[in-house]
């Protein structure tokens, strides 16, 4: 799977300790959260930490998504859905009333399940987030451009068509054009939900590999359906299982332990795949 | 038993087929009947000059110079008035309101029935508020302000359509990115419904230039060129009916000012068209 895409060099590993001290980015207390009266999740109490990646998973509609959307209050954009409990990063809560969510989305970036490239050229669907956030000098903003195309490995394929349309790359190259434009706003939190789930075996390999390079640099929350890539990629893992028709976490720990040596019948059962 | 129910199938279906096509035939004869009337009615009297020329002798000699410009005029204040306010309107219920909010409704419903209004109703509403209440009298400005109000269902109705096509994961990635609404509503939504919008307006221009009712009673039908906004001004569609009704000796001019009408709409109408055939094809804005 690695190819040629192991030729790329990251730069230093700027934000985070390594990722075996474990440190909380995102400390999610007693959360809830309901769609029109209904609850989707049921009290969630969990740590994320710094620099590490945390894998999501269980079974469809057990509110992983939910979950992730709710980091970033893009809940805030679905009718009559309602967050209660607590979610504080770096120690500040954001559903504070003077939590600044403009910032806050730059802060925790987020890649969706299908790609979705904006209908502008490869440049432009980069630059205008960073317009939005003040990157208005061309210079500063096409350093970032390259930096982060270089991150994604997509520098060498598109460098001399950053003109193009980016609805004309790949899906896989599109899904990068993505993971880059989050990238860009130099989140410290980077959320994805099934990132590869859309794509096809070879695509799905290089944006897996690219998440791993990602490991330390970012702090990582992926929703995957597919328990050999969390094995592969994670280094924690939460199992989210639906019970009465709202998701719980059933267990939190170490990738290795809830794989190798979970605590919970349930989680045992589900990554040997005897239920889910 | 099995042959003779395949043949009656066989009989129904060239039956329905033959109906259809018939239609069809008659749908467009009338068009092309209409259109070959109007060239051959309208073409001989049609020249450079009746197009450069103001009307004398009440529209019988000279062109229609005097009335393309204001007709002219009363769409561009129609437009001006009208596309601001729809555009806004349909922002709104597109992108701030719940699809089935009861507010939504209530503008929806109310867009409804004015779109159903007659136009003659316009024409007398708009003598009543603009010519006489705001005292603007019989003038280009009050044509142009109640053609404005006819318009806004239209413009409204196709805009916030328009908008509609456009996927919400636009709308859920710029928030990820930490984009405005404002943002994501001029650098990616208006730009993807932009052919929707451009077709909505092309329509709204084709049935503010064939309007006469709702201009009878507010601009007037004074030919003379317009020397200001607030003159009096005759509509080309409302040119046509005068010459045909009240002009004895008219008939010839007024076949060759509904040959230039038809010829204005049906060159709006097949631009509008090409504008929905771009969009279906999701053209890729650069």
């Amino acid at each position: 799977m690695n190819g040629d895409h192991d030729a790329f060099t990251l730069g230093p590993l700027e934000t985070g300790p390594a990722c075996c001290v474990p440190q909380p980015a995102v400390q999610v207390r007693n959360l809830s959260l309901c769609y029109d009266g209904k609850t989707a999740l049921d009290t969630i109490t969990l740590d994320i930490y710094k620099g590490c990646i945390t894998a999501l998973i269980g079974p469809s509609g057990c509110g992983k998504t939910s979950f992730l959307s709710a980091i970033n209050r893009l809940t805030d954009l679905i009718p009559r859905c309602s967050v209660t409990g607590r979610i504080l990063i770096g120690g500040q809560d954001i559903h504070h009333p003077r939590c600044d969510i403009q910032a806050l989305r730059r802060r925790v970036g987020m890649v969706f399940q299908k790609p979705v490239p904006f209908p502008l050229s490869i440049r432009r669907n980069l630059s205008l987030p960073l317009n939005e956030h003040g990157v208005t000098r061309k210079n500063e903003a096409a350093g970032i451009i390259e930096r982060v195309l270089h991150d994604v490995g997509l520098w060498d394929e598109v460098h001399d068509r950053l003109d193009a349309p980016a609805l004309s790359l790949s899906g896989g190259q599109q899904q990068r054009l993505c993971i880059a434009r989050a990238l860009a706003l130099n989140p410290e939190i980077l959320l994805m939900d099934e990132p590869c789930s859309a794509l096809d075996p070879i695509a799905s390999g290089v944006v897996e590999d690219l998440i791993c390079r990602l490991q330390g640099r970012y702090t990582i929350v992926i929703v995957t359906h597919n328990l050999a890539q969390a094995r592969r990629i994670a280094n924690y893992a939460a199992f989210f299982w639906v019970r009465e028709r709202a998701g719980q976490l059933v267990e939190f720990g170490r990738c290795q332990h809830i794989f190798e040596s979970p605590r919970h019948e349930l989680t045992a059962a589900y990554v040997n795949g005897n239920r889910g | 038993m099995m042959l003779s129910v395949s043949v009656r199938q066989r009989i129904r279906d060239f039956s329905l087929q033959s109906l259809m096509y018939l239609a069809v035939l008659l749908v467009s004869a009338v068009f092309v009947w209409l259109l070959a009337d109007l060239v051959q009615g309208g073409m001989a009297h049609l020249s450079w000059a009746f197009l450069t020329e103001s009307p004398r002798d009440a529209g019988r000699a000279g062109g229609i110079a005097s009335i393309l410009v204001s007709t002219l005029l009363i769409l561009l204040i129609a437009l001006a008035a009208a596309v601001p306010l729809a555009w806004a309107t349909a922002v709104l219920l597109a992108e701030f309101v719940p699809i089935d909010s009861r507010f939504g409704s209530a503008v929806r419903f109310s867009l409804y029935v004015l779109a159903g209004v007659p136009s003659i109703v316009f024409g007398l509403f708009g003598n009543a508020f603009f010519s006489i209440y705001l005292g603007l009298g019989f003038s280009i400005l009050s044509g142009g302000l109640t053609l404005a109000c006819m318009l806004l269902p239209i413009l409204t109705s196709t805009a916030e359509a328009g908008m509609r096509t456009v996927p919400d994961t636009y709308r859920l990635s710029a928030a990820a990115l930490g984009m405005t609404r404002t943002t994501a509503l001029i650098h990616l939504i208006f730009p993807a419904a932009a052919p929707v919008l451009a077709a909505g307006l092309l329509i709204g221009i084709g049935r503010a230039l064939a309007e006469t009712a709702a201009l009878l009673f507010t601009s007037g039908y004074v030919d003379r060129m317009p020397g200001s906004l607030l003159d009096s001004g005759r509509a080309l569609a409302l040119h046509i009916f005068d010459l045909s009704m009240n002009v004895p000796g008219g008939d010839m001019p007024a076949y060759a000012a509904a040959l230039v009408l038809v010829s204005l709409l049906l060159g709006i109408n097949s631009l509008a068209m090409a504008f929905a055939h771009g969009l279906q094809r999701r053209c890729i804005l650069t």
